[in-house]
């Protein structure tokens, strides 16, 4: 177990208060003026020393993304853009930290607008989250006052404004080129890229998007420096991570540990257990519903990180770990997530939008032992016609959960749908493919 | 994407309050010049605040030419996202989150006491004509559930019996308390806290 004196998110629970002052009695802008002295480049490396990932879902390398920012500021402006719209079934950890850390993601915002010499900084909340962005915006105002943020901002001689935005509902708006349409005041519908929005972005300026989790723990990697973060965990996936653990656990919770825990730990230790017993698991979700889930035989020995994930075929995510025991019927569960897919579409490809209502509809009838044998095989081919065929990730996001599903439990969906087909087919052609696409194999 | 419908009594006109319109624009200034168009969510939200929770079609035109902005675009963003009610809702509002997280933790008996207590259907009011009710989508409290929202605030940790006692609550036009419904602390594991022992209650 991590030692309490790496947590970075020491008031996780709300112990000692958000406010600014016990935020610095906890560590929280003391040195801010000093880290920023140090210079940009500085301040890149070391992030990019401490192998930070971002922790919105991709994963992609924090320092990396940071230097794709313009080196210098041309006719347009440079933003900063703070994704908090946290939708992802199972995740809830930027909720914490808006609520109980705010110095932390305030703080970062400053370094990371130093670091990408942005003079402005958007806050994308999601709607639903409408306490949790007022005490983040009383903890701005308290920032304002104490002159941490604004003009001269704790005396570095840089300039920064933050602001919140809210969002309405639309999980899509965690995309990150969505996200930007949303604070551009239109529909929440993801760009294509290239360009990235580290050259083309908000507003058609340059812009760097990182995830709250990403940008708070930042001033604690400068503090106690990269070398620390990338200690903990192992090579390409350091530092510590906020799980948050839910579904049939006796004490489902969030927990900050070490990246490449084993799954079994945070179940056990952190968790309490699955309801019913360890015996009694039939699979987890590693991290958040768009990840494909993982069976009970491999949770034994699993560890939670990008890569030990990816090569169980599935993903880190947002590491929301949700726990499914026995009693639950996996088909319906899954059900349920491809209507939630079905709901959150935006509409805008024609794959996803129509796709992610089949696969629900499909799956529908499956839990209920409705559908032909056959069915099956199709369900899978409509998978592989949105993944990769859509504008954004939603498509993957959407399809991989089914996929998984067909992948661990394909006999349990089977032994439930035997059904003839209502057309027996002699030739086996496949569903939902063009006609010239037809004499290649594997179409 | 759910299909949403403006309701078909919509009142002639709407304007902006004085304490509305000093709202919006200060919201109006957080963004470059020219760029006012970004202020459309917000002045949404603050029509549907003003308009007892719902936001009607003339709303949706004052905001277009507050903006400078044409109407057709404001009623994609209203009709887009799920936050803005196009119809009249409840007084009190409640949102029942039935995503899978919140789906095996029991959210259907939270749905069952919304049906026994609120009314049959969905996004239909109450008796009394102040409350009304509808499943959504995962509200990010997961390791909270089953929990729902009602208005602004979270209920956590719930089961059948606490969801009755809290529309009762509100049927009287009590407030209840938001949070936590099974007394812990936040998102901390329950009476099995092994993280942070040191600042503990402190």
């Amino acid at each position: 177990m991590l030692k309490d004196q790496d947590r970075i998110f020491k008031n996780l629970y709300n112990d000692m208060g958000a406010d600014v002052k016990s935020a610095q009695t906890r560590g929280d802008w003391v040195n801010t003026s000093e880290l920023i002295a140090k210079g940009r480049d500085w301040i890149i490396n070391e992030v990019k020393d401490s192998q930070l990932r971002g922790r919105g879902g991709a994963g992609f390398p924090t320092g990396l993304k940071w230097s794709f920012a313009p080196k210098e500021v041309g006719s347009r402006p440079h933003y900063l853009v703070i994704n908090a719209d946290e939708s992802e079934p199972g995740t809830c950890k930027d909720r914490d930290i808006l609520r109980f850390e705010p110095h932390k993601l305030i703080e970062g915002c400053l370094i990371a607008s130093y670091a990408v010499q942005a003079h402005a900084c958007y806050i994308y909340i999601r709607g639903e989250y409408f306490i949790e962005g007022q005490k983040l915006q009383s903890a701005i105002d308290e920032a304002y006052e104490k002159n941490l943020i604004g003009k001269n901002a704790a005396g570095t001689g840089w300039d920064l404004d933050i602001y919140i935005h809210y969002g309405a509902g639309a999980y899509i708006c965690g995309e990150e080129t969505a996200l930007l349409e949303s604070i551009e005041g239109k529909k929440g519908q993801p760009r294509l890229k290239p360009p990235f929005p580290a050259l083309i972005g908000l507003y058609g300026c340059p812009t760097i998007i990182n995830n709250v989790e990403t940008i708070a723990v930042v001033p604690t990697i400068l503090r106690r420096g990269g070398k620390w973060f990338s200690s903990l965990g192992r090579e390409k996936n350091t530092g510590t991570k906020i799980f948050c653990i839910s579904g049939n656990v006796n004490n489902p919770c969030n927990v900050e540990e070490e990246m490449n825990i084993p799954l079994k730990e945070l179940i056990e230790v952190h968790a309490g257990g699955v309801v019913g017993g360890w015996e009694n698991l039939q699979a987890v979700i590693p991290g958040g519903s768009s990840m494909p889930l993982i069976p009970k035989e491999k949770c034994e020995t699993l560890t939670m990180d990008f890569d030990s994930l990816m090569a169980e075929k599935s993903g880190l995510g947002t590491a929301g770990i949700v726990v499914i025991n026995k009693d639950q019927d996996i088909i319906k569960c899954m059900a349920r997530i491809a209507r939630f897919y079905k709901h959150e579409s935006c509409g805008q490809c024609t794959p996803c939008r129509e796709g992610s209502g089949w696969m629900w509809r499909m799956l529908e009838r499956m839990a209920k032992g409705e559908a032909t044998k056959d069915e099956v095989d199709m369900l899978g081919d409509v998978t592989n016609q949105i993944a990769g065929h859509t504008i954004c990730a939603f498509g993957e996001g959407s399809s991989w959960p089914v996929q998984g599903l067909l992948r661990h439990f394909k006999k349990e969906i089977e032994k439930r749908n035997n059904l003839d087909p209502i057309v027996q087919k002699k030739n086996n052609i496949p569903y939902l493919v063009d006609q010239h696409l037809l004499d290649k194999k594997n179409a | 994407m759910s299909l949403r419908r403006p309701t078909k009594n919509q009142p002639k006109t709407f304007e902006f309050s004085s304490s509305s319109m000093d709202e919006a624009n200060k919201i109006v200034l957080k963004y470059p010049e020219g760029k006012q168009q970004s202020a459309v969510m917000a002045l949404l939200y603050i029509a549907q605040k003003q308009n007892d929770n719902w936001i009607p079609l003339a709303a949706m035109k004052y905001i277009a030419n507050f903006l400078d902005m044409p109407y057709i675009k404001v009623y994609e963003v209203a009709t887009f996202y799920t936050m803005y009610n196009l119809s009249p809702v409840g007084k009190y509002f409640v949102q029942v989150c039935t995503t899978t997280p919140c789906m095996i933790r029991g959210a259907n008996k939270l749905v069952e006491a919304c049906k026994e207590k609120i009314s049959d259907k969905e996004n239909e009011l109450s008796n009394d004509k102040s409350c009304s009710w509808m499943e959504v989508e995962c509200l990010g409290a997961c390791v909270n559930a089953p929990m729902m929202q009602i208005n602004d605030d979270y209920y956590e940790d719930l089961d059948k019996e606490k969801t009755v006692e809290i529309f009762d609550k509100i049927l009287k036009g009590e407030e209840p308390k938001p949070g936590s419904y099974r007394g812990r602390l936040n998102t901390e594991p329950e009476n099995n806290r092994k993280t942070l022992m040191d600042v503990k209650n402190a």
